[in-house]
């Protein structure tokens, strides 16, 4: 019962947060200098003909009207027409987000597996040169950014050793089979092997330069909390009762040690996601983040809106998700 | 050779993964020819909404829609779709023939008809072409038989020219009618060298030779234009053989390759200048003259782009028609301090004002502003360096609230005089900052001028009185570097498009 109060009290919170972004964002960006008008105007345009183009693009009202007529096309799923692809909003956001999700989960899985790695391995060598370099390598992971990280992996895997394609999704020339924008998981489903291994190595470079600050986190924290639940009373029993190290740190003291890893992936991946901006114009890779680029560059103002708020309900999202995950690992919490 | 077993084990992993991933295709004879290209493509009708009036993305257009006329890499124009074209004796009419046996991608016929509704289209600002108001000195289009005749509704010397600039495209009046806006953006369809296959917005579009091309079938049978916006990444393309053209890298990148793949370095149609504001300090001549004098162009361009660049002393490029070689501005900062002490300035009591550049929209630009600013610091000129990317600077100068001076690039695939220093000059354009009744006097008269000899003499003489008169400062004609493998000759076009279909296998 606390648990679904709860859950309905972080409903009514996401809904708020969402109107309060979508309110802030719709106003920043037609406050913030440059107007897509401006972008537009034709060497020799007169005043009529800037008013011409102002109202063809409904950008003559007021800023709070402007609103009303927004946010009343948006109760009915309308989030209006994006100025330079004179398309849907929605149809455009919704079309490239599996490219992004599927970047940022391919990005977290790798996280995952070298932060965990690094922490398993680093709680077992503990006190050895072993772990002290897994120390410094974690260090250089997370002061480096990931955009740098991109750059380097594009001269190595790209350049000078070009095992994994620069630039895009997938390669142009192959006719794709697939009913979604969910390209990698679908090729799996389908079971196109030959596609699965075309869209891995055009997105490997770009998840593994997302993945390596937030691994470098993830292996940090986990080594960290087992080394402290190592310490603790039921752990010490258990290697009296003669279990062996590998099995006293996976089957014992992680359990425990995992639930603040756990938070701190979540709160992550909504930054992992962030990242994604810059990383996919890197990559050229063809995900919202990429877009949102464009449509800044372009003040391409609905679209904007749209990513924005997206973007605001994947953060909103992932974290009501982190905090039923956490409620119902954490015992205290599932039986408070 | 001997391998130890580290040896051995990254030699099996590389294999593995080459042979799981695949290799990019490096020096095999070329099928598809990939081209990394720097900007996205937004939508495909080539005459409406933002995209339409973006340079940038022209090259793209033209390989899919042919422009009513022509435009050779020279910048002069040629017979296209239109292969005759001029105006009654009196001007108050415009005549032109239409190509005969030329089809659209879908195997229709192209017509008369379609040039007639083309212009009409453009005109009609329902449509939201940008530039309707210059197809809108048009009006009652009609064909007859390979004859489209339109009455001048206000004469303008230029229209032609506009014929082979923003939005001067041809459309399939009959297909488009029939699919509509929405059917066309899916399916657009031209009479251009090259047949739209497939496209992923953000990412590539895949191009089939057109075998019916009026010009010519081109010599690769499929392109495809990747879209990679971040420069170092399309060198990574290219010097990985992932793509085999790409354009706009550093041009210290570019010496760099230029060795090991083709490598062409010419001039375009973009230059880089200074707006001058007529407001506080600029108000002064001795101010302004001092300014332009100060600046070393020439090492500019030696030092900051590695000698890629044409220094210019007026608006008009040596490509354009209204270049005059006899107007100079020297640098001369002897002279620069000469006019500062006129107006009671020098090195102890500097002149001061605001001058704000973009940074990274043009190569090097806001460096270069570093370095003017540092040679005005020489002579008695203290600017502080407001950066601001580039919407700030259209809003801005749409308003007339550029700083005293501003840095901008300026580009004019047409070469008229009217695009390039009218435009930016003349008070009344939204483009201009410079608000000077008797510059606005010495231009409005050539608007209209029917007489084309006299027009462009009309604008030398307007070029020398701005160039005397320090009213802005052109610094720069650009240099677009283009690199491509070895299998492939490009043809560089001097308005700045990548054009495929006048890229050959080598």
């Amino acid at each position: 019962m606390q648990l679904l109060r709860s859950f309905l009290f972080r409903l009514a919170s996401t809904a708020i947060t969402l109107i309060g972004v979508a309110v802030i964002v719709f106003f920043v960006i037609r406050i913030v200098p440059g107007d897509p008008i401006s972008m537009m105007l034709p060497p020799g345009a007169t005043d009529e003909d800037i008013a011409r183009l102002t109202a063809l693009y409904g950008l003559d009202k007021s800023i709070p009207q402007q609103f009303l007529i927004w946010a009343g096309g948006v109760l009915h799923g309308d989030f209006g027409m994006s100025i330079t692809a004179r398309r849907p909003v929605l149809e455009l956001v919704l079309g490239r987000l599996p490219a992004t999700l599927e970047l940022s989960i391919m990005a977290l899985v790798i996280a995952v597996i070298l932060g965990g790695a690094a922490a398993l391995i680093g709680t077992r060598e503990r006190g050895t040169k072993i772990e002290a370099g897994i120390d410094v390598g974690n260090g250089m992971a997370l002061s480096v950014p990931d955009f740098l990280w991109a750059l380097v992996l594009i001269l190595l895997f790209g350049v000078a050793w070009p095992v994994f394609h620069i630039s895009g999704r997938i390669t142009p020339s192959l006719d794709l089979p697939f009913a979604t924008n969910f390209y990698l998981f679908e090729s799996v489903l389908r079971l196109r092997f030959d596609l699965w291994a075309d869209i891995v190595s055009h997105m490997f470079m770009p998840a593994l330069a997302l993945a390596i600050p937030l691994a470098a986190i993830i292996g940090q924290l986990l080594k960290q909390s087992l080394k402290e639940t190592m310490h603790l009373d039921y752990v010490t029993l258990a290697r009296t009762k003669g279990y062996g190290e590998n099995r006293v740190i996976i089957r014992e003291a992680l359990p425990n040690a995992i639930l603040p890893t756990l938070t701190l992936v979540g709160v992550q991946f909504t930054f992992l996601i962030g990242g994604t901006v810059i990383i996919e114009r890197l990559f050229s890779y063809e995900g919202l983040g990429n877009m949102a680029i464009d449509a800044v560059i372009n003040r391409d103002l609905p679209l904007i809106q749209g990513i924005v708020i997206l973007f605001a309900v994947i953060f909103t999202a992932v974290n009501l998700v982190v905090d039923l995950t956490y409620a119902l690992l954490n015992p205290r919490l599932r039986h408070a | 050779m001997k391998l130890s077993r580290r040896e051995l084990m990254k030699l099996s992993a590389a294999t593995a993964a080459a042979g799981t991933f695949g290799l990019p295709a490096l020096a095999q004879d070329i099928d598809e020819l990939v081209i990394a290209y720097n900007v996205n493509l937004p939508s495909w009708d080539p005459t409406t909404g933002p995209s339409a009036v973006n340079p940038t993305i022209q090259g793209i257009y033209q390989s899919v829609f042919d422009q009513f006329i022509l435009q050779e890499p020279d910048l002069s124009p040629a017979p296209g779709l239109l292969t005759e074209w001029g105006w009654n004796d009196d001007n108050t009419q415009v005549i032109m023939k239409v190509r005969e046996g030329v089809t659209w991608h879908d195997g229709s016929p192209f017509t008369a008809e379609d040039v007639a509704w083309s212009l009409a289209r453009a005109a009609d600002p329902a449509t939201g072409n940008p530039i309707n108001f210059v197809w809108a000195t048009l009006e009652n289009f009609a064909a007859d038989g390979n004859t489209v005749t339109a009455d001048v509704k206000s004469f303008d010397p230029t229209i032609f020219k506009w014929m082979y600039f923003l939005t001067g495209y041809v459309l399939p009046k009959a297909y488009y009618e029939k699919v509509g806006a929405d059917g066309f953006e899916a399916a657009p369809i031209g009479t251009g060298p090259y047949m739209v296959e497939k496209f992923e917005r953000n990412a590539f579009v895949r191009l089939k030779a057109n075998e019916n091309y009026w010009g010519g079938k081109p010599d690769f049978e499929t392109v495809t234009i990747k879209f990679v916006t971040d420069a170092a990444a399309r060198v990574a393309e290219v010097e990985s053989g992932n793509a085999h053209v790409t354009l706009e890298m550093p041009y210290e990148e570019y010496d760099r390759l230029k060795g090991t793949l083709n490598g062409v370095a010419a001039p375009i149609s973009d230059i880089g200048m200074i707006f001058l504001n007529d407001i506080d300090v600029m108000l002064d001549p001795n101010v302004r003259k001092a300014c332009v004098h100060a600046i070393d162009k020439q090492t500019i361009i030696d030092r900051l782009l590695s000698g890629y660049g044409v220094a210019i002393d007026t608006l008009q490029t040596p490509e354009y028609e209204a270049y005059d070689p006899s107007i100079k501005v020297a640098y001369d900062p002897e002279k620069a301090k000469e006019y500062l002490a006129a107006s009671g300035y020098g090195p102890d009591n500097p002149v001061k004002f605001k001058i704000q550049t973009t940074k990274g929209f043009k190569p090097k630009d806001y460096e270069m502003v570093q370095a003017i600013v540092g040679l005005w610091r020489k002579v008695g000129i203290e600017a502080e360096i407001e950066v601001y990317e580039i919407a700030k600077h259209y809003e801005l100068r749409a308003a007339d609230q550029l700083a005293p001076a501003a840095f901008y690039n300026w580009g004019n695939s047409v070469g008229d005089p009217t695009t390039s220093t009218g435009f930016a000059m003349f008070g009344p354009s939204p483009h201009s900052v410079w608000d000077g009744a008797d510059l606005i006097e010495k231009i409005g008269p050539l608007w209209g001028e029917a007489d084309e000899a006299k027009r462009i003499e009309g604008w030398k003489a307007v070029d020398a009185y701005i160039a005397e008169n320090a009213l802005v400062i052109p610094l720069l004609q650009y240099v677009q570097p283009i690199l491509s493998a070895k299998g492939v000759a490009v043809t560089p076009h001097a308005s700045g498009a990548l054009l495929p279909h006048l890229m050959k296998r080598a």
